[in-house]
């Protein structure tokens, strides 16, 4: 019972600490934001390996997650003799809702936990030691850029995956299944607002990437520098930005759309 | 004349662990120093904590005057600039080729043309003999070499001073002869302070002008080889010549052997 | 070098398209092209109800769309709802004596006003008020009096 209560105040304890810990990142990597911004071609490519390399993931996923709204919102609307509204269906589901958090879930997979195993690799490595040795901060260096990166190119992905998944709902709700596609725009156009909805959206993408990018290079700077502790951390982070995605979307949701 | 740097009382624990519990050590312009020790005697803890990586928990380290650990952000970068260090590992940067590994302190911390900061280049790979390997890739590299390449990053700004963390370590004879060769020679033509952590008594010896001997969190004995090679200290010469037992013991301390082997049910 | 240029002109690509998304989002998806509403006169009616009609929601006369609803908000004393009106500026002869109502755009759809014109020879003009006006027709009340009806006539 004893040994029970110490290892739980062990977590307890250990949870804090890195939660402290990665606070202290935080503000650390912001600190290092601004000298980034002047030097904007850090950035840039990890614009590329960060936004580029996802673009692909995000497309794809984009369609078919709009072509299935498309066919089961139909099938739900057409009970009700309402297929036309088929295009609010599809596009306040995904600007709202699937665009944001489906990117931002797929953004962590694909790109968070590789900044995780690259930042990882670089501290097993010691080449973020060697760095600061040679008086080159990496806070600047290394992190800023990519935690900028990160925030820049995930209401890009976010809306790239909404607009898709619109067309892709679109190509089955016409395509497919026959709805007049006049009343599908016009429907939609009708009942999706540009700031209620659509600006909402890329707030929340915004916040998402922030977390998303975040966690994903506290977990590999604060990985142990072994090739275990690196594959752990990436882990970790697919695991902890999946939580932190949802939980947060839960509290955007009601902040922006629950009229609380 | 003043040290360099200047050591005194230094404690450091990690955890629970004690790794130094009031270490002097001073280390002169111009020489070639060694700390030496057994393995996890924090000999690389000791190059981090000059380096101002780490914060001891006790006593100071100055280094040309300035107390590294209470100097600002900006200053301890400052100053990390006259200082050179070569890891373990190399901690060459993956992403870039070697040129652009040299070339990176002199990109981040001067705003030089092209054309100069190529020829800088040049003649540091010279040095260490890495010119015609500039367009590799590290991972294209042996460890030797990428030593060297480090080697030659790590005095690209001519500090005033140069670690090395076991620069011998895991080293086939000859790009040990070469790195061995290359710390004395760089040290002397460039006016370098070299500090030198090891265990590798052989090489270690060969080079330095001053040696000093950490174990157990203290400086057991000081002085040039010689004086270190005449010392009457069993501990010292256990060390030196690699004997299996003596002061420190072959077994890892705690129940006798025999002990062992009656209690065999103590753990079932 | 030429890489880093590929990569830059990727880059480019990339928040090129990001953008362009947006931009569709925006004009093609949400009603941000309604917005460009030309700014027209504005005039006022009071409603005992308004049942769903929201800021935005069009205005029409005969059907055709001739402005929408800037704000709604209570009136104090009267205790009814005072709805402003936006009204495209090319439609300056709208008779001062039109009538508003609120219909739902079929049985669950929208909310939004219809005008009927007058007969008088002046026309609304900005800050102007529009006297005649009915009340949305609120789903619960006409199927309260519809029982209520049925069950008196029995």
């Amino acid at each position: 019972m004893i040994e029970l209560l110490r290892s739980l105040g062990g977590w307890g304890i250990n949870t804090f600490q890195r939660l402290g810990r990665g606070h202290i990142f935080l503000m650390q990597m912001l600190a290092g934001v601004p000298s980034s911004v002047f030097r904007f071609s850090l950035v840039i490519q990890q614009l590329f390996y960060v936004g580029v390399l996802s673009i692909l993931i995000i497309l794809i996923s984009g369609l078919f997650v709009g072509m299935v709204l498309g066919l089961q919102g139909y099938n739900t609307l057409v009970d009700f003799g309402a297929e036309e509204s088929l295009g609010v269906l599809v596009s306040l589901s995904l600007v709202r809702e699937l665009g944001p958090v489906v990117s931002a879930l797929l953004f962590a997979g694909r790109a968070g936990s590789a900044l995780t195993a690259e930042i990882g690799l670089m501290k097993s490595t010691e080449q973020l030691s060697g760095m600061e040795m040679m008086a080159v901060d990496p806070m600047r260096r290394i992190i800023a850029p990519r935690f900028l990166a990160g925030l820049i190119s995930m209401p890009l992905l976010a809306a790239i995956f909404s607009a898709v998944g619109i067309l892709g709902g679109f190509l089955v709700g016409h395509g497919l299944l026959g709805v007049d596609d006049g009343a599908f725009w016009s429907q939609m156009q009708a009942k999706t607002d540009w700031y209620e909805d659509i600006l909402n959206g890329v707030v929340k993408s915004i916040v998402f990437g922030f977390v998303v990018t975040w966690i994903a290079l506290f977990e590999g700077y604060d990985a142990s520098p072994t090739s275990e502790g690196v594959g752990r951390a990436t882990t970790r982070t697919v695991v902890h930005s999946a939580f932190a995605i949802l939980g947060l979307d839960f509290v955007l949701t009601a902040l922006m759309f629950g009229d609380i | 004349m003043a040290p360099l740097i200047k050591i005194r009382d230094l404690h450091f624990n990690r955890g629970d662990k004690v790794i130094f519990s009031g270490v002097d050590i001073d280390i002169y312009q111009g020489k070639v120093t060694a700390i030496m020790g057994p393995s996890g005697t924090g000999k690389t803890t000791l190059l981090k904590l000059i380096g101002g990586q780490l914060k001891p928990d006790r006593g100071s380290i100055e280094v040309d005057g300035q107390n590294v650990h209470k100097l600002s952000h900006s200053k301890l970068y400052e100053l990390r600039k006259r200082m050179g260090m070569l890891f373990q590992s190399g901690a060459l940067l993956t992403d870039i080729n070697v040129f652009e590994n040299v070339a990176f302190p002199l990109r981040e911390h001067t705003k030089l043309p092209e054309s100069m900061i190529r020829d800088l280049v040049l003649m540091k790979l010279q040095a260490v003999g890495l010119r015609n390997a500039r367009d590799l890739m590290p991972a294209e590299l042996s460890g030797g070499m990428a030593r060297r390449v480090a080697l030659a990053r790590a005095v690209t700004l001519d500090p005033m001073m140069i670690m090395y963390d076991e620069p011998f370590t895991g080293q086939d004879p000859i790009s040990m002869g070469t790195l061995v060769n290359l710390i004395r020679r760089l040290n002397d033509a460039m006016g370098l302070t070299s500090i030198i952590v090891s265990h590798d008594v052989a090489e270690t010896t060969q080079i330095a002008d001053e040696i000093y001997l950490l174990s157990g969190g203290k400086v057991i004995e000081q002085g040039t080889p010689e004086t270190l090679k005449n010392s009457g200290s069993e501990w010292v010469k256990q060390f030196l010549q690699g004997l299996p037992d003596g002061p420190v013991p072959f077994h890892y301390p705690g129940n006798e052997f025999k002990k062992d082997l009656l209690n065999a049910e103590e753990k079932r | 070098m030429n890489s880093k240029r590929s990569t830059e002109i990727l880059v480019g690509l990339f928040v090129a398209a990001g953008i362009a998304a947006l931009f569709v989002l925006a004009m093609k998806v949400s009603n941000l092209g309604d917005f460009t509403d030309e700014k027209g006169y504005e005039v006022v009616a009071h409603f005992q109800n308004i049942g769903g009609l929201k800021a935005r929601s069009p205005v029409t006369m005969a059907g055709v769309r001739v402005g929408r609803v800037t704000s709604i908000s209570l009136d104090p004393d009267s205790y009814d709802a005072k709805v402003t009106i936006n009204i495209y500026p090319q439609y300056d002869n709208i008779p001062i004596d039109t009538s508003a109502s609120i219909f739902t755009a079929g049985l669950l759809g929208e909310q939004y006003i219809s005008l009927s014109p007058g007969a008088d020879d002046f026309f609304l003009q900005d800050g102007d008020i529009i006297d005649l006006t009915q009340p949305a027709v609120v789903l619960e009340q006409v199927i309260g009096q519809f029982l209520y009806s049925t069950a008196e006539g029995e």
